[in-house]
């Protein structure tokens, strides 16, 4: 089972965090930190995997890749297979980029809602839900589009820059 | 932040379907991204918190902007700020009709509280609510929130509607309902186990999806109850087939791989149903070798499958083709250029080296660069390839990197990790005792206070008791040798306090007992350690007790003491020491050095540190004294069952201080002090002075002996001290025990030797293989080569040290034991595999699938009946003589084209099928067959039965064989390990200041006070 998805930036700052086990705010941010004391610590050329027991307890594992200004981290357990995740974290990246269409950092700090949005299509509870990007697109497209027709105000900031009012 | 020039993109991206932003947050994330400090940040941060805190509780707040408040909630809370404040209004937009806002609501919630959290119960009936929705979408959101929010006393409240909605028409609904049934399972396994036929039932499920996400919590049913599922083996294998030559629609593709994790988690599961099952292996094998074949290496998920082939392969019952196949993708891993198939590579390396021993050597060069990489993560994982591959021949040099790397390491938790395993390997593999205590020495000193106390209570063990062999030479050399290299390394500065306990323990014991070091010498350096860690107090206590152990030799050798200034010194201090314990060992140093060398003899007899102590019980020894106080005219003693309710109080406090010397803490509640209570303490021969008064003190009357004769009252008194007898009894030195216990284990020692060579056979044809290592690769580093050659060659090392090894691992750990036994499994394994080729008739050949007896027999036992009952009349069993492709086909049913589809299906399903399922069938999907199996063919299973009764039979005989294997060496394991908690007891409790009455050896010192 997945245990986190974090994302945060080469300057350690999280951009998302999500935990599938409960653990307090200031654990998590231990975690986050830690993850990224040693990510920041790795050579250009080298595995993607760590060792994760000292942070996360017992059988845990976590996979990086760096892309860009950004660390997108998955912890998970032995029941998953470490190549499999490094190749969900390219799904999860590959989505984002056709949602934002060439994704930077910047996509993802303002856009924490969808990031998850996403990020729930694609890891459910835990478990890998779905690994086709396009069918997570469908997906997120299909909830933006019932989520603009559910909301009439909505739809008036859609037109109207929203951030004005 | 440079890019935050770039700002109109964002109010681009503001204005995308619903995620739009106000200025004031993209201001927040901008101002945040600009910090220059983290103070600076938690400033905007905190100002930020102050401004929601303000607005979110304004009256008429639109729901955008509630909305928008919710998120930057969230966002303050990532950056590890306490945003508690805001929860109940998260709660509150769940309930909110709106899609956007239910679904920022539900996001909200799910990231903020755990699922104890007091305000879940508000949350409960709002999703209860949704997940009987009509969009599907509320029901998505309310699924998530059901995973992350329901615990286990709300899940009845939630599981009937998401049963029901594992037949939901839309496909994402059906899966996330199987991962939420899935999640309740984790949570809380008995409130869903009545419904884990429904994950069976959805494994057919017509969308692939659906039967992939079932394949999740299957994994976890299999891999805790192994048995049960065997029946759906066949299932798998199908399934995995179908999958493997692409009959899945294109969209489940991915880089030209046809549904990689689906495979993935299939290969996981069959890796578990066909681990030490020949049979269920052997329907595996065809598929499994496919995929080898057929696997695209070049892309990262191609070896992610062949990475799960070989986990799969090492496994399930070993096959020789597989083995080969899986050791060609480990040569290619190894080979590569990326770290991460390196890794792979190794860890592949590291489970298949238990089932061919020889394949290590092929890449020895390999793993030797893996060793020196500058990848950490890589180099962990090739030292736990060695610490697997640890034999006696090559133990020094892999204990010795280990050692090198501990070293250089700063992070604790694997140091102590890598610190342990090095104590292991020396423990169970030491070539000489020299090297062991050098190898601990230099363990201890750079991760003393890392390792675990019984590592050192180990290590003290080991050198008072040798190393087993009746030699006495060879453990007074041990010893020696001990005691030289600590006083050698007891000058450094800053030691970990377990090294110098462990230190001063031996210096205590032995450090004059071969008379090459002065008593003045040795105590010298002790006093040199107490003053050094004057602060550490276990050090200090352990070093006094090693002085007055010293001297206490000195005298009882007739020798006169001098006792150092310095040491005088010390003990003046400690005897006004605010440490109790300090004081009592000051004192009883003094009390000790002032005894003749007879009372000595008799309190501190010299080597006696694995003498058995007695205590005689029933103070027999007290007899006389008690004769004499009755003749002048003393009060008999009363039982404590006849005394009135008077003297209750003072019994009480008698009772009390007793079990206090027991136990430390009482558990039990206290009782009412009601006349005349059978109590657990039996009457003890107190003189009658004593016996009205509650003296504080037990030690006063309380006298012990040491040789004592067994007492007769055992049983009684037993729950009232140190609970010795019983032990020494059963795991005491085969001298210290009574005969029958010495038998039984001289017995059991005679087991092993018979079975090692029983076990010959299997273990004789892997060494000879240990030597084979390539000289081909001349070019090499020769450093490197040496290494190499002392890692994986030295055959002729193996042999000499093969007997001392199986002891000392038997002595050793539990892991020892396991190791043995997996090496003993492996041999008996391959003997197996031998045997069952002369009786029963060859193995399927991999190709060979559909071999009727086989297939018939999963139908013969087949819990499927009743899912064939829900599934109604559209299972078909297929006709046997369809070969390969007997398996009806659903994935062509998935295939969505129906022109090939059909005529598949035609060939095999339409003999079989009713009028009414064909329609099914040719119409829109049926509910799927992908579990079907061979007919009942009764004469196949009557052949198969035979078949598998012999086999039975074999098998029964090896697992007595193993039995007999097992048996004698867990016996003989658990005597040092039992005997080391038995024996490290005294000696704690020599530490331990509260009950040190407790300690008989001190106690005789006692007489004197009365």
């Amino acid at each position: 089972m997945i245990k986190a998805a974090i994302v945060m930036n080469t300057q350690g700052k999280p951009r998302l965090a999500k935990f599938y086990e409960f653990l307090s705010l200031e654990k998590q941010q231990e975690l986050i930190r830690s993850v990224f004391g040693v990510l920041c610590s790795r050579a250009e050329n080298v595995s993607n995997f760590l060792d994760a027991d000292s942070f996360f307890g017992p059988d845990s594992r976590l996979v990086y890749k760096h892309f860009a200004t950004l660390y997108f981290v998955f912890v998970f357990d032995s029941s998953e297979n470490e190549l499999a995740m490094l190749d969900l974290i390219q799904v999860f990246v590959e989505t984002l980029d056709k949602c934002f269409r060439n994704v930077c950092e910047l996509d993802i700090v303002f856009n924490y809602s969808k990031l998850h949005t996403v990020l729930d299509e694609i890891i459910f509870g835990g478990q890998v839900l779905e690994t086709s990007s396009a069918e997570v697109m469908k997906a997120v497209e299909e909830i933006s589009k019932q989520e603009a027709a559910s909301n009439s105000i909505a739809l008036v900031s859609k037109t109207v820059s929203g951030w004005r009012r | 932040m440079e890019q935050l020039k770039t700002i109109g993109r964002e109010l681009a991206m503001g204005s995308q379907g619903g995620f739009g932003q106000s200025k004031e947050f993209l201001d927040l994330v901008k101002s945040i991204g600009e910090a220059r400090s983290k103070a600076e940040e938690d400033r905007i941060v905190l100002r930020e918190i102050e401004t929601l805190k303000r607005r979110i509780i304004e009256p008429d707040i639109p729901k955008r902007k509630m909305k928008e408040y919710i998120i930057r909630l969230v966002y303050v809370e990532m950056l590890g700020h306490d945003a508690s404040f805001g929860y109940i209004h998260a709660v509150k937009m769940t309930h909110d009709d709106s899609l956007v806002l239910k679904r920022t609501g539900y996001l909200a919630v799910t990231l903020f509280l755990n699922e104890d959290h007091d305000l879940i119960i508000l949350i409960v009936n709002t999703i209860q609510k949704d997940l009987k929705s009509d969009n599907y979408l509320v029901v998505c959101a309310a699924l998530n929130a059901v995973c992350k929010l329901i615990n286990e006393e709300t899940i009845p409240a939630v599981l009937p509607q998401v049963v029901e909605l594992l037949g939901h028409p839309k496909e994402a609904v059906r899966k996330k309902a199987i991962m939420a049934l899935h999640r309740f399972y984790h949570k809380s396994p008995s409130s869903v186990s009545h419904l884990i036929s429904n994950f069976r039932k959805r494994l057919c499920d017509n969308d692939p999806g659906v039967m992939g996400a079932t394949l999740c919590p299957l994994f976890d049913l299999i891999a805790v109850d192994v048995t049960s599922y065997k029946d759906l083996v066949i299932s798998f294998v199908s399934i995995l087939k179908q999958v493997a030559e692409r009959r899945l629609p294109k969209t489940y593709d991915y880089h030209q791989m046809p549904a990689p994790f689906i495979q993935i988690k299939l290969l996981k599961i069959l890796a578990l149903l066909g681990s030490g099952d020949k049979q269920a292996s052997e329907h595996m094998y065809t598929v499994v070798g496919d995929i080898f074949r057929k696997c695209d290496s070049s892309s990262n998920i191609g070896n992610a499958v062949l990475y799960e082939c070989i986990c799969c392969v090492a496994s399930i019952y070993p096959n020789p083709k597989l083995l080969e196949a899986a050791a060609d993708v480990i040569a290619r891993f190894l080979k590569s250029d990326s770290h991460n198939l390196k890794y792979m590579g190794i860890d592949g390396l590291g489970r298949l080296i238990k089932l061919s021993p020889d394949i290590a050597e092929q890449h020895q060069l390999a793993v030797i660069d893996c060793l020196e990489d500058p990848d950490d993560t890589l180099k962990r994982k090739t030292f736990e390839l060695l610490y697997k591959m640890t034999k006696s021949s090559n133990v020094e040099v892999i204990v010795d990197r280990m050692i090198d790397y501990m070293i250089s390491i700063n992070d604790n938790h694997y140091k102590t990790e890598i610190a342990s395993r090095c104590v292991e390997l020396a423990e169970q593999f030491a070539p000489s005792n020299q090297w062991f205590i050098l190898t601990m020495n230099k363990v201890f000193e750079h991760a003393g206070d890392l390792v675990n106390i019984k590592v050192a209570h180990n290590l003290m063990r080991l050198i008072a008791e040798g190393f087993g062999e009746d030699d006495d030479t060879a453990d007074s050399q041990l010893r020696s040798s001990a005691v030289e290299s600590y006083l050698h390394i007891i000058g450094e500065p800053k030691l970990p306090s377990l090294f110098l306990q462990v230190i001063c323990w031996v210096l205590g014991e032995y450090g004059t007992a071969d008379g090459k070091f002065s008593a003045s010498y040795i105590t010298g350096k002790l006093c040199d350690v107490a003053e050094a860690y004057s602060n550490d107090e276990t050090v200090k206590a352990y070093a006094v007790t090693a002085l007055m152990k010293v001297y206490a030799f000195e005298i009882a050798a007739g020798r006169k003491v001098d006792m150092l200034p310095e040491c005088q010194s010390l003990i003046e201090d400690l005897s006004a020491s605010h440490s109790t314990d300090l004081q009592q060992r000051a004192y009883e140093l003094q009390a000790v050095v002032g005894l003749d060398a007879h009372a000595i003899e008799y309190i501190m007899p010299s080597d006696a540190s694995c003498e058995d102590i007695e205590i005689d019980k029933s103070l027999s020894f007290l007899n006389g004294y008690v004769q004499k106080s009755l003749e002048k005219g003393a009060q008999p003693y009363i039982p404590e069952g006849q005394r009135s309710g008077i003297l209750n109080l003072s019994n009480f406090r008698n009772q009390d201080q007793h079990e206090a010397s027991s136990h430390g803490l009482r558990f039990e509640a206290y009782e009412l002090p009601k006349a005349p209570v059978p109590s657990k303490i039996p009457p003890t021969l107190l003189a009658s002075s004593t016996e009205l008064v509650p003296v504080p003190e037990p030690s006063y009357y309380v006298e012990t002996q040491q040789v004592a004769s067994v007492s007769s009252s055992d049983a009684g008194p037993s729950e009232l001290k140190l609970r010795l007898d019983g032990v020494q009894k059963k795991w005491g030195r085969q001298t210290y025990s009574s005969p029958a216990a010495s038998t039984s284990q001289s017995s059991s020692q005679k087991a092993v030797n018979g079975v090692k060579q029983t076990e010959g056979s299997g273990a004789v044809n892997s060494r000879p293989r240990e030597s084979l290592y390539d000289s081909k690769k001349q070019e090499i580093d020769p450093e490197k080569q040496k290494l190499a050659a002392s890692l994986f060659g030295g055959s002729s090392k193996t042999e000499r040290r093969a007997s001392t090894a199986g002891l000392k691992a038997a002595r050793g750990s539990s892991h020892g034991l396991e190791k043995n036994l997996v090496s003993m499994e492996a041999a008996l394994s391959s003997h197996d595999n031998a045997v069952e080729k002369t009786i029963v008739q060859p193995p399927p050949d991999l190709l060979d699938l559909g071999e009727p007896a086989v297939t018939s027999s999963a139908a013969l036992e087949d819990p499927f009946k009743q899912l064939e009952g829900l599934l109604d009349s559209s299972q078909v069993p297929p006709t046997v003589n369809s070969g390969a492709t007997k398996a009806p086909d659903i994935m062509t049913l998935y295939s969505g084209t129906p022109a090939t589809g059909q005529n598949t299906d035609g060939d095999s399903l339409l003999p079989g099928l009713s009028n009414s399922s064909s329609d099914a069938v040719h119409g829109t999907n049926t509910k799927s067959t992908p579990l079907s199996k061979g007919p009942n063919l009764k004469d196949s299973l009557e052949k198969d039965a035979l078949v598998r009764q012999m086999e039975w039979l074999e098998q029964e005989v090896y697992s007595m064989m193993a039995d007999r294997v097992a048996r004698p060496n867990r016996g003989h394991m658990e005597h040092p390990l039992s005997r080391s908690a038995h024996y490290t007891a005294p000696r704690v409790t020599e530490l331990s200041g509260d009950d040190w009455f407790c300690d008989p050896c001190l106690h005789a010192l006692a007489p004197n006070d009365i």
